[in-house]
């Protein structure tokens, strides 16, 4: 089976901003692609930056540009409309969360390795924590009817839920939408409930989130395959600065990930996760 | 489209050389700041067709495979960042027997840099990629500590021209220094490896650096401390350039914080030959393309203003 992996044209370009949503604690921005790729693979990601302002000039941060999970990517007439979803936690989300309509979104991507299809027969199971749920958005849209179960810090964080088609099981950590419940605890009874079905589970999350699932899987047969996060300089492999540790040695997520299958990790939990 | 134009084709058939190696332009990526092969991986075959730089220069390899640094080991910086990335590398025998069939597909010459943790492991090193035909040159990455002295090579002037003269017999390949700007004199260690033979110095290495986690106060990055890139480092580098490309007459190599045409030419007025750009490549990775065309274009108009001049 070949990876599943939309190739990048090899610079940076500018894709138009056609508006950033407010969702509770997150902001959709979405901006037009009129050259890139009209087929990135869910779990693919884009390296951004606001065209202005931006490593330049006076601007001494941000400098580096950010990975984000694409977690829509709609083809329109001359191009693709991409949506990231992002949280403003530093100087990058906060400029990128402040772009205007018709702003320059400068983008490298799509990169990395997305997810590959659940094994025939299987019923997909997605599972999200937090700003993790994007590239579960795209995902969902290319499965037969998965079950999605997501869990927030709070009712501003589980407003993204909204972005989601049919029903999600939303939990928080508050229990201000649904249950006061880990989503880890939704994924054990899932995989409980129906043990005989074989399930095949995609998570994107935090990183104490991905290892419960990680090793709830893994004690259970089910093959997980898990979107992890590590800081990033390039996004396509030279700066060597987004390794994690595997079975098979240091990997650079950029290349050889985001999406890993979970047996190759001894943990998610590993210095540097997340950020 | 992005639109970058490429450089006029009058600069790029050129008639630029480095070392006596045809180039079509004087614009390399810094060693450690893109790797080719992963970028193929992303790219596909628009990578060769829009090659971004004149000649690339491949990750430091060492004699033995190397793991690099435990994560974390970036640390964004105002203008730039630093790194603790530990030369990660599939050794010697993996190098010559996987990456060196891939790089030699590349459509520009290639330069290998090395790094011995001893003068015998470094003319070793020499000695194997020098034979090699897919080799243009070499460039010794000598920041490192020589276990025998324990002496950072690149520091020190005598130690420089000691792994000179170990490796100078090795090839008969233009062989370039790579001086680190953690230095007493770079300037003295550049007259030094040209003294004892070597074709050329490049500069600068990355200056050393250090975050602290912003909760802990413990050092952020895996490897402790790292080195700082970027434009931080600009107005370091044009000064070490300057002062080393006084004090030696083979070709000096510019880098540090290098964005852009008229910062490429900044160096090449302060004496470098040729320039690389490193970190900008990871904010774009066409970043050596676009420089290329604003410095091409920059040369341009300076020889129509000369002309202009004349005729007036």
């Amino acid at each position: 089976m070949s990876e599943p992996r939309t190739l990048a044209p090899p610079e940076r370009r500018v894709a138009v901003v056609s508006g950033v949503e407010r969702l509770g604690a997150y902001h959709l921005v979405t901006a037009h692609d009129a050259s890139g790729p009209r087929e990135p693979q869910p779990g693919q990601f884009y390296m951004l930056a606001t065209e202005e302002c931006w490593g330049g000039g006076d601007g001494e941060r941000p400098y580096l540009p950010r990975a984000f999970s694409y977690a829509r990517a709609h083809v329109e007439p001359d191009g693709v409309s991409l949506g990231f979803l992002l949280e403003i936690v530093g100087p990058g989300t906060e400029r990128l969360a402040t772009l205007a309509p018709d702003g320059g979104l400068a983008l490298v991507g799509p990169l990395g390795i997305g997810f590959r299809p659940p094994p025939e027969g299987a019923r997909p199971v997605l599972v999200g924590g937090g700003i993790g749920v994007a590239p579960l958005l795209c995902l969902q849209e290319e499965l037969d009817d998965p079950t999605v179960l997501l869990g927030f810090r709070s009712a501003a964080h589980a407003q993204a839920a909204a972005l989601f088609s049919g029903d999600p099981n939303v939990v928080t950590d508050d229990g201000s939408v649904g249950r006061q419940a880990l989503v880890t605890e939704l994924l054990a009874a899932e995989l409980d409930a129906d043990a005989d079905a074989e399930a095949a589970v995609f998570a994107c999350g935090p990183p104490a989130m991905l290892e419960a699932v990680r090793a709830l899987c893994a004690g259970r047969g089910v093959p997980a395959q898990l979107a992890l996060e590590s800081g990033m300089a390039c996004g396509f492999g030279a700066c060597f600065g987004c390794v994690v540790p595997t079975t098979d040695g240091y990997l650079r997520l950029c290349v050889d990930g985001p999406v890993l299958d979970g047996d190759r990790l001894e943990s998610a939990l590993f210095a540097g996760a997340g950020h | 489209m992005a639109d970058i134009p490429d450089p006029t084709p009058s600069a790029r058939q050129g008639t630029f050389e480095l070392c006596g190696v045809a180039l079509r332009g004087p614009v390399l990526n810094g060693s450690g700041t893109f790797d080719a092969i992963a970028a193929r991986r992303a790219f596909g075959d628009a990578l060769l067709e829009r090659f971004p730089f004149d000649a690339f220069v491949s990750k430091t390899i060492t004699l033995e495979p190397r793991q690099g640094n435990p994560p974390p080991r970036l640390w964004e910086t105002p203008a730039g960042m630093i790194n603790s990335i530990g030369l990660p590398n599939k050794g010697l025998d993996g190098f010559l027997a996987s990456d060196l069939p891939e790089l030699a597909g590349l459509p520009v010459p290639l330069v290998v840099s090395v790094m011995g943790f001893g003068r015998d492991e470094l003319a070793r090193l020499v000695a194997a990629v020098g034979a090699r035909d897919e080799v243009s040159m070499l460039e010794l990455n000598v920041s490192c500590p020589n276990v025998e002295t324990g002496l950072i090579m690149g520091a020190d002037p005598a130690e420089t021209a000691l792994a000179l003269e170990a490796v100078r017999p090795q090839t008969a390949k233009p062989l370039i220094v790579k001086l680190t700007p953690n230095a007493t004199d770079p300037g003295a260690v550049a007259a030094a490896a040209e003294s004892a033979g070597a074709d050329a110095v490049s500069l600068v290495n990355t200056l050393k650096g250090m975050a602290l986690h912003p909760e802990t106060g413990e050092p952020w990055l895996g490897g402790r401390s790292g080195g700082l890139s970027g434009p931080a480092i600009r107005a370091i580098a044009l000064e070490q350039v300057a002062a080393v490309a006084s004090r030696v007459q083979i070709p000096v190599i510019g880098m540090g914080g290098i964005a852009s045409g008229a910062q490429a030419a900044e160096f090449m007025a302060a004496g470098a030959s040729a320039v690389a750009v490193g970190t900008e490549s990871f904010r774009d990775p066409a970043a050596g393309r676009r420089v290329a065309a604003e410095l091409a274009d920059l040369s341009l108009s300076d020889r129509e203003s000369a002309t202009a001049a004349t005729d007036a």
